[in-house]
């Protein structure tokens, strides 16, 4: 279920002196949507569900992101997937929710390199810089929905449905090499 | 490109990010085969076409994905205000009072 269907594998992609686009290994997904007292998800999870969108909580290599107001994106290693499962069942009784393995369906694009923020300019209609470093937003990229999570300054990490991935990958491909040549 | 506030994100972001999605507090009546022909006609075809503020629907497509509610007006094409759906009408003179 979570093969990789694209047909590019986890690797570098794209790179230049500007920026480098790479596929990350294929990790569990899950899309959770609930509503109420969030305590015993939180209990479960073992971590706190931000509640303002865009914010992002961490617990071990278990990450939420939250994307709207009663929705979230969890992202963990595979290994981890079967056990967030059960213990998120267990407290469905308490509060029902909706817990969707997703895994299958998105590839990541890690982006990096010291004009990564230039490079997303180029799909991105919202300004970068108003996603703040540590937080995540689900935006507009060249017209395709995709979630942006931003470790660091010039680090960020796109989730791409997979039929729009090799779309992008062109397009960031483009990016990579203009913005190494603007710099020559 | 207009900026748009949406009220679950608490953020002023690109028209591109969101779809429009026809006149606000349409209301679905209780009892649809109660209705008569006139009545559903009116229901589902029958919209305002104000020149001036307008009672909108938009959806935050590439972000929350919620639906709220916003008053634009048609002829500047500025935004008075956005709200959450489900929230009561925004009384219009309160909103227009700070353009005079």
């Amino acid at each position: 279920m979570n093969a990789p269907i694209s047909s590019f594998t986890p690797s570098v992609l794209a790179e230049s002196a500007a920026a480098r686009v790479s596929l990350t290994a294929p990790c569990a997904r899950m899309s959770l949507r609930a509503r109420g007292d969030l305590a015993p998800l939180n209990t479960a999870l073992g971590l706190t569900l931000p509640v303002r969108i865009g914010q992002r909580a961490q617990a071990g290599d278990c990450q939420a992101l939250c994307l709207g107001p009663d929705e979230w994106m969890l992202q963990a290693p595979e290994t981890l997937a079967p056990g967030i499962q059960a213990a998120c069942d267990d407290v469905y009784g308490v509060l029902p929710h909706s817990l969707v393995d997703v895994s299958g369906r998105e590839v990541t694009f890690a982006l990096d390199g010291p004009r990564a923020v230039d490079l997303l300019t180029l799909g991105m209609p919202r300004n970068p810089d108003s996603i703040a470093v540590g937080e995540g937003r689900r935006i507009n990229f060249d017209g395709v929905t995709v979630v942006l999570w931003r470790d660091g300054e010039t680090a960020f990490r796109m989730d791409v449905w997979h039929s729009f991935a090799p779309h992008l990958l062109h397009l960031l491909e483009t990016g990579v090499r203009e913005l190494a040549a603007e710099a020559a | 490109m207009l900026l748009i506030h949406c009220p679950y994100c608490d953020e002023t972001l690109p028209e591109a990010e969101f779809t429009y999605a026809g006149q606000a507090h349409v209301i679905r009546p209780e009892d649809p085969s109660g209705q008569s022909d006139d009545q559903w006609q009116e229901f589902l075809f029958i919209r305002e076409n104000p020149k001036g503020p307008h009672y909108e629907r938009w959806r935050h497509f590439h972000g929350c994905g919620r639906f709220f509610n916003a008053v634009r007006d048609t002829v500047s094409d500025k935004f008075l205000t956005t709200y959450k759906a489900g929230a009561p009408r925004p009384d219009l003179s309160s909103l227009t009072e700070g353009l005079k």
